[in-house]
């Protein structure tokens, strides 16, 4: 089997595929980026923290027309995992208004974005109906 | 007491496509016919703000000033996304509230026409080995693999929010939204587009992202505008004429966004517009009833409905019935886009923040000709940066 890398940091593999997020020490706030301090309260202590596999679609939109070599259609959306907010694509579904519903249940799932030169597969995460 | 501040001048050019003139000579058109709206000069002029995003000569006040007149004066180049301009005038009104300027000038300008999608990188096929990069760490461009991060996808998904949190928004009412401001373009000689759009043809037109059809995404176009503000006790100097026509900047508003959970994952554009909606109608001691008319940042079909009610034309979470009543149309009690708004008007990004006040001021003026609100005593306009930056004017038409 090919080597895995995460595509990005905040993901992480293995059995039991989850994001993670630099939770402030202080207020909880939670941020999936580098972080130099607190968006919220300033402060600058943080900690790893699990974000919930599975969540409700709170928004989405059908991308038909995006940048060059993006492939289209494809449901991007915002989902609510347990009280953190996330952006991804939304993948396992058709990608119409008739099937894609604010609201409902997805979990994450995972999948390869390709192999570069040594042969490594960067996997990325989504989000899939869960009903 | 600090001064009040009036638009003494103002000015838009025409909105589209302009291949004869570059970005100096829109810039420089928008702000030689504000003066002269105005009656005065660049001499008059105390300091100057100015802001240009794409591919203009740089620094854009400098080089307007080489064009129009060089006097010496501050120069301050400003750049804050689609609330640009109105930062430029709000430089400007600062500047005079604090004393020291008697005058101010506010110059936005674009050239934008055939720019296509802003935002959103080209995905480049490579095979070298995978190398993190970013403070998400990512191996490859996120667009379209983490979501999306074009503008017409990420307002979509505003709109759509609203839509879960409150319920009665679909494609079909978003697309009467952008129905409505058409209608109302063509009576906007300066609009870039001005052609009736029946419910059908916007949403039978191409699909850019569910529910943002093509006419339901504001149209890049090339334009500039220009503001002339001028102090309260300076403006009893000067002539009844220019007197009657100054329009008073009842209040003058910018806000960020602050903190709130998701903030960083999907912009939140609601809570910056309302808490400079709520300072601005207590600055200027009105009420969203007062108003006459409201030019609000209409960037996409799916905006316009998250704004009534961020901007109190509604009760929260009324925006759809709101909608509905007929409220929002120029025939309705609550004129909303009656310029069409930037999905017909257009949306030159520095410009718009200018051209929305221009918009206000000339029906305030009673100078807006077949699209005239009558009776219009008080107007607001807001406008959005994506990132964020909400920018509120509430203008009243001068007693004098
Ligand atoms: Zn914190």
């Amino acid at each position: 089997m090919a080597e895995q890398i995460p595509f990005v940091d905040y993901l992480v593999l293995g059995d039991d595929p989850h994001l993670v997020v630099n939770e402030c020490s202080a207020c909880g706030a939670r941020f999936f980026d580098r972080r130099n301090a607190c968006g919220s309260c300033s402060g600058t202590e943080f900690e790893k923290t699990r974000v919930a596999t599975r969540g409700e679609l709170r928004s989405f939109t059908i991308v038909a027309f995006a940048a060059p070599g993006v492939p289209v259609p494809f449901v991007a959306g915002i989902v609510d995992c347990d009280g953190t907010s996330v952006r991804s694509n939304i993948v396992n579904v058709e990608p119409d208004a008739e099937h894609v519903k604010l609201g409902m249940p997805v979990r994450l799932t995972t999948l390869v974005v390709g192999s570069d030169s040594e042969g490594v597969e960067a996997v990325n995460f989504a989000y899939e109906p869960a009903a | 007491m600090s001064e009040d501040v009036y638009i003494l001048g103002i000015k838009m050019t025409k909105f589209g496509k302009h291949k004869e003139l570059d970005t100096l000579d829109l810039a420089s058109e928008a702000t030689l016919a504000a003066l002269k709206d105005g009656g005065v000069t660049m001499k008059d002029m105390g300091i100057i703000a100015a802001g240009n995003l794409m591919s203009g000569p740089l620094p854009i006040a400098q080089t307007i000033q080489k064009q129009c007149g060089q006097t010496g004066i501050p120069a301050y180049n400003v750049s804050n996304a689609c609330a640009t301009g109105a930062t430029a005038l709000r430089v400007a009104i600062m500047s005079v509230k604090a004393g020291e300027s008697d005058f101010g000038l506010a110059v936005g300008v674009e050239k934008l026409a055939g720019a296509g999608l802003l935002v959103g990188g080209a995905r480049q096929e490579d095979d070298a080995a995978w190398q993190r990069s970013g403070r998400y760490g990512a191996v490859a461009p996120v667009d379209g693999r983490i979501g999306t991060e074009i503008m017409p996808g990420v307002f979509a998904q505003i709109g759509m929010e609203y839509g879960h949190k409150y319920g009665g928004a679909n494609f079909e009412l978003f697309a009467q939204i952008s129905e409505k401001n058409h209608w109302h373009s063509t009576l906007n000689p300066l609009a870039a587009y001005s052609k009736l759009m029946s419910l059908e043809e916007i949403m039978n037109d191409i699909m850019i992202a569910y529910p943002n059809t093509r006419p339901m995404c504001s149209a890049n176009c090339d334009g500039a505008a220009a503001a002339v503000v001028v102090s309260g006790s300076k403006l009893k100097t000067l002539s009844q004429e220019q007197q009657r026509r100054a329009v008073k900047i009842a209040a003058s508003v910018l806000t960020s966004d602050p903190y709130e959970e998701g903030c960083q994952v999907l912009p939140n554009v609601n809570t910056l517009t309302r808490n400079a909606a709520k300072q601005a109608y207590e600055q200027a001691g009105v009420g969203p009833k007062d108003l006459g008319l409201v030019e609000l940042h209409d960037c996409f079909a799916t905006a316009e409905l998250v704004h009534y009610d961020n901007l109190m034309l509604c009760e929260e979470g009324g925006a759809v019935d709101f909608f509905k009543s007929g409220a929002p149309r120029r025939d309705g009690s609550m004129p909303v886009n009656v310029s069409g708004g930037l999905q017909s008007k257009g949306h030159p990004i520095a410009a718009t923040g200018i051209a929305n006040i221009w918009e206000v001021c000339h029906h305030l003026r009673g100078e807006a000709g077949p699209r005239q609100i009558e009776g219009a005593k008080v107007g607001l306009a807001h406008v959005i940066g994506l990132g964020s930056a909400c920018g509120i004017h509430i203008l009243e038409k001068s007693v004098a």
